[in-house]
């Protein structure tokens, strides 16, 4: 038993407490609180009414138990009587319970609304602070609702005590933060603003807390502040040690309130008056000059609270960031900072500073600090300081001292601590590219990262590298030569081999001249890292395989064999074999032109800010910019035509899609291995800048009519998905002719018999729309695919699609399953390009009514112009630039080429953004009369803008 | 709800209102980890509450002495002070001052300390009750209400005068 009772003590809640603390065991001590919980109860059921003391006593138990970790679900009636009690101890226990076990039991809340209410009335300084406090410790909404007109009066009338006031005022400031809408300080504003003036230094200092929190919100209405603000601050600065008495805190006058005033006055630009300002000036000034005096008093309180105020005097001063003179100031005083012996002020100093670098008064001042800084990071003990000196080191970055802080950076990652190493591997990322003069510099940078520290190296960092090296070809060489030689290393990162992959299979000509790198060279040392690495990476290997054959024919026998083996062709990953079958038939049946088209070298990416940098803010910050990442991600996503489906990539479809320099086209490049490699999961940050990847791996399509017309303007995906079979579909369209490849996978595990497909084109389709295929085979294995191929030739316009019918048997029962083909008159479309003249001019000329269609419709999603671009071109047509003169609007035109005719389209999309109305005015416009248009139409409205 | 749903609430609530020189809650524990005091300035559920205690127990307990009293943790920075056996713990918000937060933790443990007469966790293990009362004295909604030591025990002592002598109850000799 300790020695101090004070008070009443509660002498069976010691023994209990007591009790607790011998018990050896958790499990005894759950025995004894059981025991204790049984007894309360049986107490609080009695016949017998409890005295209050025995009901607080019991209440006070139950407390203890809870704060122990244990649940509690009974007393809160208990404690709510206690409320009532006219004994302050009683009253105190209660509303203790109530603050830590709120319950939103709706009677009880009633109840204790009203005894607060009766507390708040009773004219008793201490009854009314003890319900001011329990409204502050709650701050619910109800409790909002009940007392947040009531609250103000209090605070502001003549007659209440200071003490209230000051629990007034914090109370109202938590009510204020649940529930703004219903604290209205409207009258009350200009007295509570005054308070600042009141005599009692408590006041001020519960005061300021509200007044700060109130200006941020309304700032005009609270601007009287400043004045008081300043005038209070000054006030406090100028006085001697002594005369706030007990506000003052081992001899610095107020700290806490000339802290509070300092971030009051953050909360406004600096003073307009110029009295007020020069005021501020000095106090500001003062401040300073004080961290120059010796100490008053040699305890760390001392300091701490004279340094307290200093640091936030300097928040002040870089807030204004006007005042040359007091940022180089405020400067200097954090350079003698971070030599102190005091770990606590070096790690404010360096934090502090790093706010300071982004001034341009002070940035150069920050920088004569480097060396210190630079020691800070090799030599702090604490990880936390040396965590912030990096953050300085990033901050106070140029171009004048990139190399050096760069090459710092990478030498302290090799022993970095774990927990900071992917944020310093972004960070140089940053400062490598943002500083960059010469992009060799950069180069090695990035290599040097993977070296270092490869595991931390995220996707962003090495796809950034690559779009850097593609779009500079200055670089090009000397990137494929560093590759080349970081891959001589016995053991290199996987990280090194999937750049150092892609990079040789686009610019490894640049150094095959050299016999040291020669061709053969090249592709045995990529692949001999070819068995260690995963699959994804061993994708994009077999691509820059690919990419080898058309750059050196010579190694064209070398790979074929490498293609052709068993550990490739039949490799039991689908994705490995599947490029394996297709790269060696494209590389024995293509010619050398065919090929050289498609593996043409990557056209540039266009320029954005670099995905790292919204990485390394999304580490830092949650919230803001993941939401513009998962957009940029979605947008890169679901869209062009020829891009959808993951790992599809057949050479057939990159030979119809090299031409097009837009990120989709990249097929053999890593675009494919991304998606297979990476879970879903991380889909959101995939591939952000670089390349355009497949949107959400088609979910299945309930509603048959939903696959299909996600397919209007996109020839791949998947078509179709339930539990047992998944369809997907590739197809192509060359004038009036179409070929359309039907995949039927099996997901289950089990054969499906007598398996049929038919396809119909049901009224007068029949006459407009040729459809020709074989059967296929029977039975699909558990596991398996089959393709069918149909053969479609337009004949002319239709509006109908063809229908596909599935049947078959699993497990006994019969399956069956008709969908529509995504067969739709704009797959015919070629698209034209014309001058703005000439699309103009016939425009005009198609006036009448069935040449015309028109149609408004609300977007489904944000009109984002490159989705709404990338949309219209998968519609088919050319996409003209520069030809409408509003140049929100776009304008398209194609020839629709079928069998009997050609009929020339003109399309124009005019978005209105406030409405968010696609307003398409006279949309089509077509030579001839084209019954099937409106309905096409019908496609784009609402699936082309839903994106 | 679930507490997922309940921390991400926390977090926004943070990052929404930007509370000044004030904590998002205060915990006390001891070496051993056992919680002794926890008061907590934003409305969260009692099992996000446990799992928050749980990793800043650990985190703040395998730090090492001479470390820095400040530290990252979540979006939040946690401010703590060894005092004996007992570790005195606050989180505050990004923008807000980690000095004058150690000496709001200092000023309590005075304040502690000239209530008991040179305070040990054993005094607030049993009177955990006056501990909360002084800490409501002191900080209420995570904000200093009064900072001069006298005014607060003066406060609290008006309180304890206030409370009759309690006879001794029968009952109790039976527990």
């Amino acid at each position: 038993m300790p020695a101090v009772s004070k008070g009443d003590g509660m002498r069976g809640l010691a023994v209990f407490i007591s009790d607790i603390r011998n018990c050896k065991s958790k499990e005894a001590e759950i025995k004894r609180i059981n025991k204790e919980l049984a007894n309360i109860r049986s107490k609080f059921k009695g016949d017998k009414a409890l005295d209050g003391y025995s009901k607080k006593k019991y209440v006070c138990k139950l407390l203890f138990i809870f704060l122990l970790g244990h649940d509690i679900d009974f007393g809160h009636m208990e404690a709510v009587n206690l409320l009532s009690s006219n004994k302050y101890t009683e009253k105190q226990i209660g509303y203790l319970f109530i603050s830590v076990l709120v319950n939103s039991n709706s009677e009880l809340i009633r109840l204790i609304n009203n005894a607060i209410k009766n507390d708040l009335s009773s004219r008793n300084p201490t009854f009314m602070c003890l319900a001011l406090h329990c409204i502050a410790n709650v701050g619910s909404r109800e409790m909002a609702e009940a007392f947040a007109s009531e609250i103000p009066r209090i605070l502001v009338a003549g007659d209440t005590m200071d003490s209230v006031k000051q629990s007034a005022a914090l109370c109202l400031l938590r009510l204020y933060k649940t529930s703004p809408d219903l604290v209205l300080m409207g009258e009350w504003t200009s007295r509570v603003v005054h308070l600042l003036n009141d005599q009692h230094m408590g006041v001020v200092t519960a005061a300021i807390s509200l007044i700060t929190c109130l200006s941020q919100k309304n700032p005009d209405e609270f601007k009287t502040c400043v004045s008081l603000a300043v005038s209070r601050l000054s006030r406090i600065v100028s006085s001697a040690s002594t005369d706030l008495q007990d506000y003052t805190y081992y001899f610095v006058p107020a700290p806490w309130l000339s802290c509070k005033l300092l971030r009051l006055l953050q909360c406004y630009p600096p003073p307009e008056d110029g009295a007020v300002k020069g005021r501020l000036v000095e106090c500001l000034e003062t401040i300073l000059n004080k961290a120059q005096e010796p100490p008053k008093s040699k305890k760390v309180q001392h300091s701490n609270a004279k340094n307290a105020i200093l640091f936030e005097a300097i928040s002040l001063i870089i807030h204004y960031d006007s005042e040359p003179n007091l940022l180089v100031r405020a400067c200097n005083q954090l350079g003698q900072f971070l030599q102190h012996r005091e770990t606590n002020l070096r790690y404010l100093a360096l934090e502090s500073m790093c706010t300071l670098a982004s001034s341009e008064f002070s940035h150069e001042a920050v920088k004569t600090h480097i060396e210190t800084v630079i020691n800070a990071l090799k030599t702090e003990r604490d990880v936390s300081v040396r965590q912030r000196a990096a953050d300085l080191l990033y901050a106070m970055c140029d171009r004048s001292n990139a190399k050096q802080i760069v090459a710092e950076m990478l030498s302290y990652l090799e022993t970095a601590d774990y927990s900071i190493r992917e944020e310093m591997v972004l960070k140089v990322a940053i400062l490598a590219e943002k500083y960059a003069v010469d992009y060799s510099w950069y180069v090695d940078t990035i290599l040097n990262l993977i070296r270092i520290a490869g595991d931390y190296v995220s996707e962003e960092v090495w796809y950034r590298v690559i779009q850097i090296v593609i779009n500079r070809d200055d670089v090009q060489g000397y990137a494929a030569k560093t590759v080349f030689e970081a891959l001589q290393a016995p053991a290199c990162h996987e990280n090194m081999v999937k750049v150092g992959g892609y990079i040789l299979g686009e610019f490894g000509n640049l150094i095959a001249g050299d016999p040291r790198s020669s061709p053969l060279v090249q592709f045995n040392l990529l692949h001999s890292k070819f068995h260690l690495c995963s699959v994804p990476t061993r994708a994009l290997l077999l691509s820059a395989y690919i990419k080898f054959i058309n750059l050196f024919p010579e190694t064209k026998a070398t790979i074929q064999e490498v293609l052709r083996c068993d550990s490739q062709i039949r490799n039991s990953d689908v994705e490995l074999q599947q490029r394996a079958v297709e790269y060696l038939k494209l590389s024995s049946i293509a010619s050398t032109d065919v090929l050289a088209t498609v593996l043409e070298e990557m056209p540039p990416f266009p320029e954005r800010e670099s995905s790292i940098l919204a990485k390394l803010k999304k580490k830092k910050g949650p919230g803001a910019v993941s939401v513009t990442e998962l957009e940029d991600s979605k947008r890169e996503g679901g869209e062009l035509n020829g891009g959808g489906d993951r790992g599809q990539d057949t050479a057939t479809m990159a030979a119809s899609n090299a031409s097009t320099p837009s990120p989709s086209a990249d097929l053999l490049g890593i675009r494919s291995t991304a998606p297979l490699g990476a879970a879903p999961a991380s889909a959101g940050s995939l591939l952000v800048d670089v390349f355009s990847e497949a949107g959400p791996t088609a979910p299945s399509a309930a509603v048959n009519d939903d696959g299909f017309l996600r397919f209007v303007c996109k020839n791949n995906g998947v078509l179709f998905e339930n539990q047992l079979l998944q369809i997907g579909i590739k197809s192509e369209y060359r004038q009036n002719l179409g070929r359309m490849y039907l995949f039927y996978g099996n997901k289950t595990s089990v054969q499906f018999a007598s398996f049929t497909t038919t396809v119909s084109c049901p009224g007068e389709l029949q006459s407009q729309l040729n459809v020709q295929t074989k059967p296929v085979e029977p039975l699909v294995e558990g596991g398996a695919q089959i393709q069918q191929v149909l053969n479609i030739e337009c004949l002319t316009d239709f509006s109908d699609a063809p229908l596909l019918n599935i049947k078959f048997r699993y497990g006994g029962a019969l399956q069956n399953l008709t969908l529509k083909l995504p067969v739709t008159i704009n797959k015919f479309f070629q698209p034209t390009e014309m001058t703005s003249h000439d699309f103009f001019q016939r425009w005009k000329q198609l006036s009448q009514p069935q040449q015309e269609a028109q149609k408004i419709f609300k977007a489904n999603n944000s009109m984002d112009t490159e989705v709404l671009k990338a949309k219209l071109l998968g519609l088919g047509t050319a996409l003209l630039d520069n030809v409408d003169p509003n140049p929100e609007n776009y304008v398209c035109a194609g020839v629709i080429q079928t069998k009997s005719q050609q009929v020339g389209c003109l399309l124009r999309l005019e978005p209105n953004a406030q409405a968010q109305v696609q307003h398409t005015d006279s949309p089509e416009r077509v030579s001839h009369n084209y019954s099937s248009i409106p309905n096409f139409l019908h496609y784009l409205s609402p699936y082309s803008v839903n994106i | 709800m679930s507490s997922y749903n309940a921390f991400s609430l926390f977090l926004r609530m943070l990052s929404a209102t930007h509370s000044f020189l004030s904590s998002s809650f205060m915990l006390l524990f001891s070496r051993q980890g056992k919680l002794r005091l926890q008061k907590w300035y934003v409305p969260l559920c009692d099992k996000e509450k446990k799992k928050i205690t749980r990793e800043l127990v650990q985190t703040v307990l395998a730090r090492k002495p001479k470390m820095c009293s400040f530290l990252e943790w979540r979006d939040l920075k946690i401010v703590y002070k060894r005092y004996a056996s007992l570790y005195f713990c606050c989180a505050i918000e990004d923008q807000d001052n980690e000095l004058i937060t150690l000496e709001i933790i200092h000023r309590y443990v005075e304040l502690l300390d000239k209530y008991f007469g040179s305070v040990c966790e054993l005094d607030i293990i049993f009177n955990f009750e006056k501990a909360y009362f002084i800490l409501d004295e002191f900080l209420l909604g995570g904000e200093a209400q009064e900072t001069s030591k006298k005014n607060v025990l003066k406060a609290i002592e008006q309180a304890d005068l206030l409370q009759e002598s309690g006879g001794i109850d029968e009952e109790e000799l039976e527990e």
